[in-house]
């Protein structure tokens, strides 16, 4: 019974999560829950239209596998052997071939629309108010501000050295910063194999492609850290190379701006170098 | 093993006997047995890489491979293994050679040593691709990790050991082989029908064949070219992909799913093919709108070819092609709609009987069709964004493949058993088979829609902590399935034990194809008088 009554809410979470997609995660915190059964919460507003979409769609191929069980359930059930001995012979139905082509046609069509809006507002980029360059290695993110000259690289902290409510294997040691509510163009480069710079909590991901240079962009509303992992095979230690943006404040993030630029001129190998010349 | 009222018979024949038999064979029936054998073999290979997989996943934190490089040799191997040596045998080279020649009362195939050569160049693209598993591959490790698409540059600079060249002379000889055999398919298919059986009057099984026939033959030699350029980047200075020397790592990707996306076609259309065979026989009825099936598989396969960027919607390609991609891909949908129903309008106002093949085909009616509407989904690149290289991605291909291909390939094996071995398989080793594969693999795949929506990456060998819940029931699932195989190679035995003659036509008034009109098991000549079709 109490199994029974476990399983009944967990259909009815189920059904309402997979409706409604988002998931209750912690404000903030962007990263998913477990048992988690849609897409984590949005905060750009891309990935809003992502999720609304993805909600229209799932309902409608829902609805298209329940059509075509109940279908199979009815057949079974009516046109078993004991049911029905007699097989008909019928081979054609003109209309219904025609009913099943072109009804198909149509819910395609209801689909395409909103799909090439949301397409084209994904490559709708607006103007940039920062730029951040992310370049993928084996096996880590290193990041650049170009327009403040900042650069460190971002590694992943092992598990023995988390602190307490740090998630395990999406911890970095230096996050990207970017303020909250500003378009934030992101150039993405390589230095050896194949990475690619996802976020889900943007609907953000992009290749990282050596010899070539690709942009994306997110506009993240609301404060809080959102963190993603390589979404390319690119090696032994694929799983181990996250990504973790802040959001923050605009006063914050130039404090951080501020703190970042001194450490940085003092760390980065080509000040050094030209400081030595 | 043959039939005691046919030993006769067949002792008058050119019957070879021993190592000879198998090494030399010319024989189509032969020929496909030792495909199925094989695929067998492949089958167990592959599935147990996978259940190394599942191992390591049920729980987060590293287990069962020290290295994670390990984890992706597997994850590789497992996809090359299960595409190349276990559903491609079985499906063209196994149930095709078996089935085809029987089907269009043809004696035999169009070019009998071309046949035994296609075979033996699998088995040792087989062995060449077992080989590279213990061979030198990404630094400190040995084996093949970039996954079965080997994208440049981890398949050139990240793999500098000999392993992937051997992947790489696997692929070519698996290559070489299918581009034969789909040859001798196509001659066979439109020289070789007996009198009276026009085109389209042609079985369905056979229609999928000779599509799929024709998907090979277009798309292998681009794979045969693509593997080339990346072993000449690797082993003799080229720059194909190389971007430092004016080369492009997204050529690899173009080239490769040329041939990749209409290599899933040929997974999955000789499928169709038998399930037609299997929902007809056991509703008995002619299949409902021939034609319009017919000509599906040939639209799937033509559009097919068009659609090959809708895998590399991340990988940076412009907007306005993938809005092309986005269309062409959906365009599939409506012959893959016309298919299902007219499936199910075969089965309307039929009288079905639910033996264990035609269980295997409402299977898979059912899980095709959520893998296909899981695809109309991806097909989106604005959702796929989201989706690219996630676990979504893959419970909706193995939906399609381990669900669907592979249900459909258990239920020919049920179907065509009898026909080929002469024996009755067990109904209930059967049904224990469907109804373990059948749970397991739903309950291995549906929960990973759900790691994907969340975010969960694939191909890796760990994950945040937030997924463990749901890698942990489908771990379960996949141990389900496991047993459901056993229950499969226990059932083959079971039947070959028990000896169970069974009769030329088992199945009754639904079976009308020609292959039911000889004695099982099927002698090893037939049709030396070709059957007229009316």
């Amino acid at each position: 019974m109490a199994i029974c009554n476990r399983m009944k809410t967990a259909f009815a979470a189920a059904a309402s999560f997979a409706l409604c997609g988002g998931a209750h995660a912690k404000e903030g915190v962007g990263m998913a829950e477990p048992w988690q059964l849609g897409f984590q919460t949005a905060v750009t507003p891309i990935m809003e239209q992502i999720n609304s979409f993805h909600t229209y769609v799932t309902i409608i191929i829902t609805l298209i596998a329940l059509f075509v069980l109940a279908l199979l359930i009815y057949v079974m059930v009516r046109y078993n052997e004991r049911a029905n001995p007699q097989p008909s012979r019928a081979t054609h139905n003109t209309a219904l071939e025609i009913a099943w082509t072109v009804i198909p046609v149509l819910i395609l069509v209801a689909i395409a629309i909103p799909s090439f809006r949301l397409l084209f507002a994904q490559y709708d980029f607006p103007k940039a108010d920062l730029h951040i360059t992310a370049t993928g290695s084996q096996w880590y993110w290193s990041y650049e501000y170009p327009d403040h000259g900042i650069t460190f690289d971002s590694i992943m902290v092992p598990d023995a050295d988390l602190k307490e409510g740090q998630p395990r294997l999406l911890t970095v040691d230096r996050e990207v910063v970017v303020p909250v509510g500003k378009n934030v163009i992101v150039g993405l480069k390589s230095n050896d194999v194949i990475h690619d710079w996802a976020v889900p909590a943007f609907g953000v991901k992009l290749d990282a492609v050596p010899g070539r240079l690709q942009s994306t962009w997110f506009r993240a509303e609301r404060e809080g850290i959102y963190y993603g992992q390589c979404s390319e095979l690119c090696g032994r230690n694929h799983a181990f190379m996250p990504i973790a943006v802040r959001v923050v404040s605009e006063q914050e993030f130039n404090d951080w701006l501020g703190k970042t630029k001194a450490a940085s001129a003092k760390d980065d190998p080509r000040y050094l170098a030209a400081a030595k010349e | 093993m043959a039939h005691p009222a046919h030993a006769e018979h067949v002792h008058h024949d050119h019957h070879p006997a021993g190592i000879g038999r198998w090494l030399f064979s010319t024989n189509h029936k032969d020929i496909g047995t030792m495909y199925l054998v094989l695929a067998m073999i492949g089958g167990i290979v592959g599935g147990l890489l996978s259940m190394g997989m599942r191992a390591e996943l049920m729980e987060p934190g590293m287990q069962v491979f020290g290295n994670p490089e390990v984890f992706n040799v597997f994850v590789t191997a497992h996809g090359l293994i299960m595409v190349f040596f276990m559903v491609m045998p079985a499906t063209m080279g196994g149930f095709g050679n078996w089935m085809v020649p029987l089907m269009i009362g043809a004696p035999d195939m169009a070019f009998p040593r071309l046949n035994n050569i296609s075979f033996w160049l699998v088995a040792a693209a087989f062995c060449l691709l077992v080989t590279s598993l213990f061979m030198p591959g990404p630094p400190g490790t040995n084996g093949v990790g970039g996954g079965w698409t080997i994208y440049a540059p981890l398949s050139t600079k990240g793999t500098p050991g000999p392993a992937m060249d051997f992947a790489i002379l696997a692929l070519h000889l698996a290559g070489a082989s299918s581009i034969l055999g789909a040859i001798n398919f196509i001659t066979t298919i439109f020289n070789m029908r007996a009198p009276g059986m026009t085109l389209h009057k042609m079985p369905l099984f056979v229609w999928s064949v000779l599509v799929t026939a024709f998907l090979l033959l277009l798309s292998l030699p681009v794979l045969a070219g693509a593997i080339t350029m990346l072993l000449t980047d690797r082993n003799f200075g080229t720059a194909f992909f190389d971007s430092a020397h004016g080369g492009d790592p997204l050529l690899w990707q173009h080239l490769f799913w040329f041939f990749g996306h209409p290599e899933v076609y040929i997974l999955i259309i000789p499928g169709f093919g038998m399930v037609s065979q299997i929902v007809s026989t056991f509703s008995k009825k002619p299949i409902f709108g021939y034609l319009g099936m017919a000509y599906a598989m040939v639209a799937i396969g033509v559009i097919g070819f068009v659609v090959w960027a809708h895998h590399m919607y991340a990988a940076g390609i412009s907007v306005n092609t993938q809005a092309y991609f986005v269309f062409a891909t959906m365009v599939i949908a409506v012959p893959t709609g016309v298919k299902i129903f007219s499936w199910i309008a075969t089965m309307w106002g039929g009288s079905l009987t639910f033996r264990a093949p035609m269980l295997w085909a409402l299977g898979f009616i059912f899980l095709f069709t959520i893998g296909g509407v899981t695809g109309v989904v991806l097909s989106n690149a604005g959702v796929d964004r989201s989706f690219h290289d996630t676990y979504y991605v893959v419970a909706h291909f193995h939906y399609v493949l381990s669900l669907g291909a592979v249900f459909s390939l258990f239920g020919a094996w049920y179907y065509w058993f009898p026909k080929m071995y002469g024996y009755m398989y067990s109904e209930a080793i059967a049904k224990w088979h469907f109804w373990l594969m059948f749970i397991g693999a739903n309950l291995t795949f549906f929960p990973q829609h759900f790691l994907g929506l969340a975010g969960m990456p694939r191909r890796y060998a760990d994950y945040p902590d937030v997924y463990a819940g749901w890698n942990f029931i489908s771990s379960i699932g996949s141990y389900l399935s496991f047993a459901g195989f056993i229950a499969f190679l226990f059932g083959i035995f079971y039947a070959f034990a028990r000896k169970q003659h069974a009769a030329a036509n088992p199945w009754g008034a639904g079976a009308t194809t020609l292959e039911w009109t000889v004695p099982s098991p099927a002698p090893f000549h037939t049709f030396e008088t070709l059957p007229r079709i009316k």
